[in-house]
């Protein structure tokens, strides 16, 4: 498998306050297609930082970074914003979904910045696949006020998909959901990987992370553990079980 | 991004504090509308002045007797009574680009007719006065150039003058007396309403100069010598030759006579309109910054208030030219619609301040496209800084902005 992803002892140091702060000490890590990794870490730990290099959202201090191949450690704002566009889909925590403007509109976003034009048609159709995908086409025309916190998440993660990413990137997805909507964004991201999208998210839920196939841990800057998953979970099977055991608690009540 | 698409999210924001875009548009309504109503009362101001200018004559100079000095008192302008017959036709024999003459000679006098009195001004002028004021004679026709060689007791009335003494009845062919003389009225003047200086022009009464001269005044000297330059382009030129004939015809004595320019007083009179339009102008352009000033604010807090946005549009690829468009699109919006509604506001107060105090008003297209012009590039101006902040924004920080 070629590595989407691969970082070369990178380095980030914030110089903006009193003290520099050196965020990220030398990170070396190859991604490959089709993995489904979770960075975890304490607070303060790197990992956001870490997440934000790897959606070029922010430039390595030192250090190269390889997207697919190509050196974007010395690219310049537009260019970044063009990859972001194009080879990155981004999950945040708190959604991130334009307010008074329709699912499908915020889904429609990305193509509008696109360098490359589409009908609206085209921007239309490729929209509701997409949400199709995360199973919310017929949630198009609702505003995200109309929409559960579970319902705006995969809004989120059907406009992160539109422009077919080679990397989906997701920071603490499930941060601000309940156990069970959790699960269900999980089950979206198990079935998007199965299709052979890579995933890379930040979470700092144990439980989480095992429904990932990899499990980076980042301490003071460094990473300092990676492993493999074992005894993954399997999203259906433990909505089943929430269920269930929700089903038999009201028979209890 | 799709121009199309920039517009729709521009007015979906706008319209999303509705009532905050219509105060902030408020500002520039209120500018463009007092710029529209001041130049259009100004513009009128002016036309009405230089109509009432226009109406004195064309390219007209007026010759006047000057100062006249015995035993070292000095009478003033007007005082030396040296002006001559013989000096209107030498002028009008010699000096070319003259298109008429009219030897002017003025006096108050008592007119009786028809069992009424009035007093008026009784102008003695040669046949081409009237081409050279651009009046006319509306009922019964002017005396002929037989009538001026003859002294012929004959006389056009004015307007005012016929109501006066006529109130009810056909002046053409009845008789008037001017100082006991019987005159014949051949022709009513057409009105000509009040002039620059708010004279009633009507209130007059035109005989051949011969007559008044010879009648009337009883003297040799005329009160004035009017005479019609071709083109503006000779005014010059023939003020200063009518000058050198004159100081010719008088021989080395001290110059008693004056020659004035009837283009220096219009130049004045407009000028002075000219001077308030642009004042007039200027202030209510301030009214219009102070809008901008509005709009700069608005965007600023807009700005402020939409970083998550702007941080998710960077974060999904916008480039900061494309968030910088998007504001800038929606400060224009936001001045020029408030330029296009302060045209209809601005337009209808003119209509209103000409219906309620009759001033003419004259709402010219050039305000109109300069003031919505303006207004526009307000937007830009003003709407530069905000956008330009939202486009530098870091989209990180942007996110994390609550």
């Amino acid at each position: 498998m070629p590595a989407v992803v691969q970082l070369e002892e990178i380095h980030k140091i914030y110089d903006s306050g009193e003290v520099p702060v050196h965020a990220v000490r030398g990170v070396t890590l190859d991604i490959a297609s089709g993995e489904f990794v979770a960075v975890m870490g304490a607070s303060g730990s790197g990992k956001s930082t870490l997440m934000n290099l790897l959606g070029c959202l922010d430039r390595p201090t030192k250090g190269r970074y390889l997207l697919g191949g190509t050196d974007v450690s010395g690219l310049d704002r537009n260019q970044l914003a063009d990859l972001r566009n194009q080879k990155l889909g981004f999950v945040f925590q708190g959604f991130n979904l334009l307010s008074r403007t329709t699912a499908l509109e915020n889904v429609e976003l990305p193509m509008l910045y696109g360098r490359r034009r589409f009908t609206s048609r085209e921007v239309r159709d490729r929209a509701l696949h997409s949400l199709d995908i995360v199973g919310l086409s017929n949630r198009a025309d609702h505003f995200p006020s109309q929409l559960s916190g579970g319902q705006q998440q995969r809004v989120a993660i059907a406009r992160a998909l539109i422009n077919d990413p080679q990397i989906l990137l997701a920071d603490e997805p499930t941060g601000n959901l309940d156990s069970k909507t959790a699960v269900e964004i999980m089950g979206v991201f198990q079935k998007l990987n199965d299709q052979g999208i890579t995933l890379v998210m930040v979470t700092h839920e144990l439980d989480i992370a095992h429904y990932c196939k990899r499990n980076l841990i980042m301490r003071d800057g460094r990473l300092v553990s990676d492993t493999p998953v074992s005894g993954r979970l399997d999203a259906p099977v433990e909505l089943q079980r929430i269920l269930s055991a929700e089903a038999a608690h009201k028979l209890t009540d | 991004m799709r121009f199309l698409n920039i517009i729709k999210v521009a007015l979906r924001a706008l319209r999303r504090s509705a009532m905050r875009s219509i105060l902030t548009a408020l500002g520039i309504i209120i500018g463009v509308a007092a710029v529209i109503a001041m130049v259009s009362i100004g513009n009128g101001a002016k036309s009405q002045v230089e109509a009432s200018i226009a109406s004195l004559g064309q390219n007209i100079i007026s010759v006047f007797p000057g100062n006249f000095t015995t035993g070292g008192v000095r009478g003033g302008w007007g005082s030396a009574s040296t002006l001559t017959v013989e000096d209107a036709q030498a002028i009008s024999r010699e000096i070319a680009g003259v298109v008429a003459v009219s030897p002017e000679i003025t006096d108050r006098a008592q007119v009786l007719a028809n069992g009424l009195n009035w007093n008026t001004l009784i102008r003695g002028e040669d046949i081409t006065y009237l081409d050279i004021r651009i009046w006319s004679v509306t009922d019964g026709e002017m005396f002929s150039e037989a009538d001026v060689r003859s002294a012929t007791k004959v006389c056009v009335i004015g307007k005012t003058v016929a109501n006066q003494l006529f109130p009810n009845m056909d002046p053409v062919g009845q008789t008037l007396r001017i100082r006991n003389i019987p005159f014949k009225i051949l022709g009513v003047l057409a009105s000509k309403g009040f002039n620059y200086f708010g004279q009633d022009q009507d209130d007059t009464l035109i005989i051949p100069y011969s007559s008044h001269l010879k009648r009337i005044a009883r003297r040799p000297n005329l009160n004035s010598i009017l005479i019609q330059a071709q083109s503006p382009e000779q005014m010059a030129r023939i003020q200063q030759d009518v000058t050198d004939l004159l100081q010719q015809r008088r021989s080395g004595r001290e110059p008693d006579f004056t020659v004035r320019n009837q283009q220096e007083l219009a130049e004045a009179a407009t000028a002075t309109t000219k001077t308030m339009t642009v004042l007039l102008g200027a202030i209510a352009g301030v009214s219009l910054i102070v809008g901008g000033i509005g709009i700069m604010n608005i965007m600023l807090v807009s700005v402020t208030e939409r970083t998550r946005e702007i941080g998710i549009r960077l974060a999904v690829g916008a480039h900061g030219r494309d968030v910088l468009t998007q504001f800038l699109v929606e400060a224009i919006i936001l001045s020029s619609m408030g330029g296009a509604l302060g045209v209809v506001l601005g337009v209808g107060a003119s209509q209103l301040v000409s219906k309620l105090n009759g001033w003419p008003v004259l709402v010219s297209t050039s305000a109109i496209v300069g003031a919505v012009a303006f207004s526009a590039a307000i937007g830009v101006f003003f709407g530069f800084y905000p956008a330009r902040k939202a486009a530098q924004l870091d989209p990180i920080e942007a996110l994390r902005y609550e």
